[in-house]
């Protein structure tokens, strides 16, 4: 009877974790379901062509968001192509010349921290050194916070993604006699090269909706930039949508939530794009 | 190895001028990229380095004037330049703890659906679905947050929290004051569902590296899942478990955008729960524009300084701990 009893103990417990478990994964999925919802149903009434014609209005005006959008734009393709070639060359050396020599371990250490480091630090960090001393908030100050936090995503795919090429592809190469830049190059290169724009894509991803670390290097500007853009203050969708969000005016409130459902869109398109280049990689 | 290759048929044919000189220019180049790709990598030591140095440069100001006191003070009052970092040090430790309290127990009953309850069909789209959430940038949590969530809270959460924690004294002062919606519970709440994926993923990797044969022996012992998750898995991946729940608590405390939206910015320590609060990165995405005068600058510079190692050291234990589990699961 007693080990009847404890059997059935035993069952009622896992019955209750199972249960629980599904539970949380409902909620999990609901969540996510219900900001997307929320953002569709209060971001797409106010979707119209004047949101990427129209610049920023004063308040209680009409008005869209073509010149945060731009701003956005600029300062992420800048902060990409200033990112993007230093990481991917720390990464080689990481997965090729020095994979097991002690200055990879502590950049991977190191990276992997900066990886998920606040990035409103990395906003005080540009701060310090370039908008200080330079007198004024720039575009190109956002630019380069922004590729600060560009670095370590795209340092860990490239050394992840040479990593997993065969090592028989490199050494055939170098039986040929190529000299090892040559290996690297023509083929490390090209094998890996899915995994390598997968990260730089996911690195888009990542600073597209990045906030804080432009709240005080490109700081926000009304209209378009003065030219020459890059050395006046900038106006970027995550700011703006900071600065209407908590205004008191309707036009800038819904205006926010357009901009909201423009990035969130962005940046879910962008990692789908980046996980199913990554997968098809993977099964080939 | 290139020399030698190249030796060996000159014996039949000499080298001439120009494969002399291509000879070299191969090594040059090979040389120089070796030496770039080493110096990119350095690079990243180098903006650590410059991270730190910058913080303590730009807060020295602060601490020499306030010193160990500005982390047990709580007057925060730009008027009279008297600045502590009581109330946002406690902000932010307090919500990143609600965020662990509900994301770790939700994180693993999620991750056991995935590796143990979800067909195979489902487990990729489930998956994705809940890493997605680590996609969505923590600005949409905030303007979220501030017109959703926050007003559904103060309609529904708060009163009940009032009333039933009401009449029992001590948990009373947990939940006083009127309900506004906005605070230090609403923050820590919209933490927890940030943080989420990262528990769910990292336990996820480390339950499916779990050795099949040790689930298989407990099962044909007669345990059910959950026992078989609770005394094989979890022992089995502890430290990757730890491990991702330390990756996340790095996140919830550097997290800035969603709780700036969220958290009221009040700049005291109050024991309720319920109340507005601050934490270091609200206080400084808040006022830094704002700050005239060198000595409020630095202080909210010490702030980040402060962030930026407590997170430093909270990451490099999550990182020490997934390296040690990687290297056993191998």
């Amino acid at each position: 009877m007693a080990v009847m009893d404890l059997y059935a103990r035993r069952r009622l417990r896992n019955r209750i974790v199972l249960f629980l478990s599904f539970g949380a994964t409902g909620i999990g999925l609901g969540w996510l379901a219900i900001i997307l919802g929320t953002l569709l149903f209060e971001g797409a009434s106010g979707l119209s062509l004047k949101v990427f014609t129209e610049t920023t209005p004063p308040p209680g005006a009409d008005g869209g968001l073509l010149n945060p959008i731009v701003g956005s734009l600029i300062m992420t393709t800048l902060a990409v192509f200033i990112g993007t070639p230093v990481g991917i060359l720390a990464g080689t050396y990481m997965a090729e010349y020095g994979r097991f020599s002690r200055i990879t371990h502590v950049v991977r250490f190191i990276n992997d921290i900066l990886l998920s480091a606040p990035s409103i630090v990395v906003g005080l960090f540009i701060y310090e050194v370039m908008v200080a001393p330079m007198g004024h908030f720039s575009g190109l100050a956002g630019s380069v916070a922004l590729a600060v936090l560009v670095i370590p995503v795209v340092v860990r795919t490239t050394e992840d993604m040479l990593a997993l090429v065969p090592k028989e592809l490199r050494e055939a190469a170098s039986a040929l006699g190529m000299p090892l830049a040559y290996v690297i190059g023509k083929v490390s290169y090209r094998a890996a090269r899915a995994g390598i724009i997968t990260g730089v894509l996911l690195a888009i991803a990542r600073i597209s909706g990045e906030t804080a670390p432009l709240l005080f290097t490109a700081l926000n500007h009304q209209f378009f930039a003065d030219f020459p853009y890059l050395n006046a203050p900038m106006a970027s969708l995550p700011v703006v949508i900071f600065q209407f969000a908590l205004s008191p005016y309707h036009e800038w409130q819904s205006l926010a939530w357009t901009g909201a459902l423009i990035i969130t869109m962005t940046v879910l398109a962008l990692s789908i794009i980046a996980r199913t280049l990554a997968s098809s990689r993977k099964t080939s | 190895m290139v020399d030698i290759a190249f030796q060996g048929s000159s014996a039949a044919e000499p080298i001439t001028g120009s494969r002399a000189r291509t000879l070299v220019k191969l090594r040059v180049t090979d040389n120089a990229f070796h030496h770039i790709t080493r110096a990119a990598a350095i690079g990243v030591l180098v903006i650590l380095g410059g991270v730190i140095f910058s913080l303590f440069t730009g807060a020295w100001p602060a601490l020499q004037t306030f010193g160990l006191s500005f982390v047990t003070e709580q007057r925060w009052n730009p008027v009279t330049e008297k600045f502590g970092a009581l109330a946002p040090i406690y902000g932010t430790i307090v919500t990143s703890f609600i965020a662990m309290l509900i994301a770790v127990p939700l994180g693993l009953l999620i991750t056991l659906f995935l590796t143990e309850l979800c067909p195979m069909w489902l487990r990729r789209p489930i998956g994705i679905a809940i890493e997605l959430l680590a996609g969505i940038p923590s600005i949409i949590y905030g303007i979220w947050g501030l017109f959703v969530f926050a007003p559904f809270l103060q309609r529904t959460l708060q009163p009940a929290l009032i009333d039933l924690f009401g009449p029992i004294p001590i948990l009373s002062d947990l939940f006083a004051g009127p309900p506004y919606g906005i605070g230090i519970l609403t923050a820590g709440l919209i933490l927890a569902i940030m943080v989420l994926p990262f528990i769910t993923s990292v336990s996820r990797d480390v339950f499916e590296a779990v050795p099949p044969v040790l689930k298989e022996a407990a099962y044909g012992l007669g345990c059910t899942t959950y026992e078989v998750v609770r005394h094989v898995v979890l022992p089995y991946t502890r430290v990757g478990v730890i491990g991702g729940v330390m990756l996340a608590l790095g996140r919830a405390l550097g997290e800035t955008m969603a709780v700036t939206f969220v958290i009221g910015n009040a700049h005291r320590v109050s024991p309720s729960l319920l109340a507005p609060g601050t934490t270091i990165s609200a206080t400084i995405a808040n006022e830094f524009t704002e700050a005239v005068g060198d000595l409020y600058t630095s202080s909210l510079i010490a702030l980040g300084l402060i962030l930026f190692v407590i997170t430093f050291i909270v990451l490099a234990a999550a990182r020490y701990m997934l390296l040690r589990i990687e290297r056993r699961i191998g």
